[in-house]
């Protein structure tokens, strides 16, 4: 059985699983009932100064694709809308109750230091094992100079987290947001703040859908609507992408990473890992399922370590990160082809017709005795996976590697690029 | 074998007959349509468009359908098939555009073209009570003989196009077999005359009940008056069982049992026996012996004189017949009705076995089967007395000869549906009547 604890920060938890900072983490009630699911740690709903905030009735939009519901999930909610003596009691209970759970604190208090200076020292009186700086809110707090406001500013992250460091001992999380053209930026700022770990993302800023009737953005709250952030299983593979930036660049490189965005399974999670997280945070998933989803992904993940020989999940993590390159140290000369099982072809035609229509017309659409059949034309195939994604049918077109005889050439490389480095003679 | 013969009505009450006679299949909730619409990979050259007779773009309407263009869908539909709605209802989706959809391949579990095409023909006809208009009129009359699907699709096309159109027949209610044949659970709500008022809401049709071909009209004079003609005729006939017997009560057409139950208004009104035998092994027989079950019969046999893959019902049929109750008999002919008293009593069976080409053969002691009620179900055929002796239009041994197109060999009359050779289905109506009535424009011209 693998070992799936981890020590992330300083802070130990029995499981990589813990619940992101938003409504499943909003109290006591709902921790305790996730502590009792078997999530590992929880990082409780933002904290801000008093008086709390006010929230919106009507707070989420969401994207159904082809029936799947809550393909995509958005929010206009702001942090917790409870006194702040509230939280730190209940904070203080759950982790005297829970000490084997991780318990961090979100955080968002106005960009002066007197504002993060007051607020730590009651939150370290809680017992907690960290805090997460909320830089990453893309609406409503953001307008308030809180949120992203702060963490699209690199010089702001660095200063913050400086001022975090000093007034506090508690390991500091910077989540950061993705609502950001290079996320490196503000991931090598936190690290020069002095941050313990970050972790991403937050929500992208975005817009689900208009009511055509009414004529307004959804949610609609009434009669109007605001963006607000996206997250769910639609955002993983940009979440993915910025963990893996991260895990990869030489100025970041190191810095513990948790991975939040679209997770929903074991699966997501290894994948998370993989790209270098030391743990993975959940929210649409548990807002879609409850909090009984965490066996089937400390189960399933467990699983497949033993599958793969992995005991511990410090022999996971990076471990794809050497196969992650630049576009420009691929292989030119890689060749595959578009190759149809034709036993398990079902004849729908969509390979042709993607191809036909939008590839490079290289799979022939063809009657023999009236019966339709689909064959790939391999002098005009780019082995572009088109096809294998259009297919219906797993497995029924896969894509072959073709011997070329011809060893690794790159784009530095490469005849056509008139910036090439010639090999040294 | 000296009881009294039990056929009676009303062996069940008024609720157990309203829900046996409700729609078979209820409609896909607002929620189901898109889950089920998604499903639909929206082939190439979709292999369910060529087995639809009509040829309607499947893809298509369900690609309408998933992305909430109801109006859009059923239109598609429409413009293939203005009878859409019963098509949904009745086609044997199985043999026909499912049985060819590429989830069958996949996971033998094909998209639900039939309710998706009902979801979408059922909203337009909620929403919009006049969705085709007519062109211009162009002067030019056109009779059409038979008010069943081939002739209310071939009227509506022709209506369309601007000509006239005077439909006659012979019931006192048009719709054909759709009115007086089809099971009542499967076009429940008496949806064919709803949907026929449909068909007539684009106007220049005019029905004309009542008029029979061969008595009081002619081809001739048909001929003489039209500028064309449409002969959608339908099946008169039902064979014999081809055993002599006497007259006794109790033995009954099944096609004749059927209308008098779709044309009851009050379902405990139809007599039904306690033990009742149907003899075929088509559409008719299934939906003969399913309706006796769901009026009450005690205890209903089908008895086929070949085996379940001979039979011309699809095996979904089949299944349907024996969820209800009603035992399937293979390999055993009609040898003798039996009688007293003037009533049936029971039948006597020779087995069959097949023959080196699959027909029945006599074979082996036969068995008695008792019944208060025999429905005959083997067959219908074209009864060819109203198209008179002089200048009828040619036969192909048993129904009226006609080209791709649907012409007879006398000019300017056409003919499609049962009366004509091809698959006995409504659909395959439809597609005739709407053929004819675009070759029928084409010979007018504008
Ligand atoms: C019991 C039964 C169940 C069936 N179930 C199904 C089913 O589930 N699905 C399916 O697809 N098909 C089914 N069919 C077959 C389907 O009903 C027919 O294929 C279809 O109705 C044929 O249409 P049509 O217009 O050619 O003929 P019909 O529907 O028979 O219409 C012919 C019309 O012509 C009229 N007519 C006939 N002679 C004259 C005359 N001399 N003068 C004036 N009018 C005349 C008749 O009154 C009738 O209205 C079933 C058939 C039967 C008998
Ligand atoms: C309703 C809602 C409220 C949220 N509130 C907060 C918050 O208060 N603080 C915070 O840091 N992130 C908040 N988030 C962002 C989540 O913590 C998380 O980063 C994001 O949803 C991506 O993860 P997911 O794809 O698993 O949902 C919120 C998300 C949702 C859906
Ligand atoms: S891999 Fe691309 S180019 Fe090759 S057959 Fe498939 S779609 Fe066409």
């Amino acid at each position: 059985m693998a070992d799936l604890t981890t020590n992330f920060a300083g802070i130990r938890s029995p499981n990589p699983f813990w619940l992101a900072s938003a409504p499943p983490t909003d109290k006591a009630y709902n921790v305790e009932r996730a502590f009792r699911a078997g999530w590992g740690g929880v990082v409780w709903k933002t904290l801000g100064e008093d008086p709390p905030v006010v929230n919106v009735s009507s707070r989420y939009g969401a994207i159904s694709y082809n029936g799947a519901r809550m393909a995509g999930f958005n929010n206009i909610e702001l942090i917790t809308d409870r006194p702040l003596s509230v939280n730190l009691d209940e904070i203080r209970r759950v982790k005297r109750d829970w000490p084997d759970r991780a318990v961090v604190v979100s955080l968002m208090v106005p960009c002066e230091e007197a504002s993060w200076q007051r607020i730590l020292p009651l939150v370290e009186a809680t017992g907690c094992d960290g805090v997460e700086l909320n830089f990453g809110c893309p609406h409503g707090m953001s307008e308030r100079n809180m949120g992203s406001a702060v963490g699209q500013v690199p010089d702001y992250v660095e200063m913050v987290t400086r001022w975090c460091k000093r007034h506090s001992r508690l390991p500091v999380i910077v989540k950061l947001t993705p609502n950001i053209t290079d996320i490196l930026a503000p991931a090598a700022a936190a690290r020069a703040g002095g941050a313990d770990a970050v972790s991403l993302i937050n929500t992208i800023q975005s817009i689900t859908g208009v009511d055509l009737d009414l004529m307004a953005p959804e949610p609609v709250v009434g009669g109007q609507g605001t963006h607000g952030g996206y997250c769910g299983p639609a955002v993983k593979p940009i979440a993915l992408r910025m963990v893996a930036d991260i895990a990869r660049d030489g100025a970041t490189r190191g810095l513990p990473i948790s991975g939040i965005g679209g997770i929903a399974s074991w699966r997501d999670a290894a994948e998370f890992i993989a790209l270098g997280a030391g743990t993975v945070q959940v929210c649409t998933a548990a807002m879609h399922y409850g909090f009984r989803i965490v066996t089937d992904m400390i189960d399933g993940l467990s699983n497949w370590m033993d599958a793969k020989g992995h005991r511990t999940l410090e022999e996971v993590r990076g471990r794809a990160i050497a196969n992650y390159v630049h576009w420009n140290d691929l292989d030119l000369n890689y060749k595959s082809l578009a190759r149809i099982d034709q036993d398990l072809c079902i004849r729908c035609g969509l390979c042709h017709i993607a191809c036909e229509d939008t590839s490079h017309q290289a799979i022939a659409a063809l009657r023999v005795d009236g019966a339709r059949r689909y064959e790939v034309i391999d002098a005009d195939c780019v082995g572009c996976n088109l096809c294998a994604h259009v297919c219906p049918v797993e497995h029924c077109i896969t894509m072959q590697p073709q011997p070329t005889g011809r060893g690794k050439l790159t784009w530095t490389q490469h005849p056509n690029n008139p910036l090439r480095q010639e090999a040294a003679e | 074998m000296d009881q009294v013969q039990d056929i009676a009505a009303g062996r069940l009450s008024a609720a157990e007959l309203a829900a046996n006679f409700a729609d078979a299949h209820p409609p896909l909730t607002p929620s189901e349509a898109p889950v089920e619409a998604s499903r639909c990979y929206f082939c190439h050259d979709a292999p369910c468009i060529e087995a639809c007779p009509t040829g309607i773009d499947i893809p298509g309407f369900i690609r309408a359908i998933a992305t909430g263009n109801p109006r859009g869908a059923a239109l598609t539909i429409l413009e293939a098939n203005i009878l859409g709605g019963s098509c949904a209802r009745v086609c044997p989706t199985e043999v026909l555009c499912q049985g060819a959809c590429v989830r069958m391949a996949q996971e033998g579990r094909a998209v639900n073209i039939g309710a998706l095409q009902r979801h979408a023909t059922d909203w337009l006809m909620a929403h919009e009570p006049r969705p085709f208009a007519r062109a211009p009129a162009t002067g030019r009359r056109v009779a059409v003989v038979g008010a069943g699907p081939a002739g209310l699709a071939c009227a509506h096309l022709l209506a369309r196009h601007g000509h006239e159109v005077v439909v006659f027949d012979a019931r006192a209610k048009p719709g054909g077999l759709n009115e007086y044949g089809i099971a009542a659970y499967k076009l429940a709500d008496d949806f064919a005359q709803a949907e026929i008022a449909y068909i007539l809401s684009v106007g220049g049709i005019r029905i004309v009940p009542g008029q029979a071909l061969g008595g009081d009209l002619s081809l001739a004079s048909l001929r003489a008056e039209y500028a064309a003609v449409f002969l959608g005729l339908g099946l008169q006939g039902s064979r014999d069982l081809g055993i002599a017997a006497p007259p006794l009560a109790g033995v009954q057409d099944a096609v004749a049992f059927i209308a008098a139950l779709r044309q009851a208004p009050d379902k405990a009104q139809v007599p039904v026996g306690r033990r009742v035998v149907v003899i075929g092994g088509g559409n008719t027989a299934i939906d003969a012996a399913t309706q006796a079950r769901r009026l009450g019969a005690e205890d209903v046999t089908i008895v086929y004189r070949r085996g379940p893959a001979q039979m011309s019902a699809t095996s979904k049929e089949q299944d349907w017949a024996q969820t209800n109750g009603v035992r399937i008999r293979h390999w055993a002919s009609p040898l003798r009705l039996l009688g007293e008293a003037g009533a049936v009593t029971g039948v006597s069976f020779a087995r069959t076995r097949p023959d080196a080409a699959g027909l029945a053969i006599p074979a082996g002691p036969g068995f008695t089967l008792e019944a208060d009620m025999v429905l005959k179900a083997v067959g219908q055929c074209f009864i060819a007395d109203p198209l008179g002796a002089a200048e009828a239009p040619a036969l192909v041994p048993g129904r009226i000869a006609v080209d791709a197109e649907g012409r007879t060999s006398l000019p300017g009359v056409f003919a499609g549906g049962d009366c004509t050779a091809g698959a006995d289905l409504t659909v395959r109506a439809v597609a005739d009547g709407k053929r004819a009535a675009e070759a029928i424009c084409r010979m007018l011209g504008p």
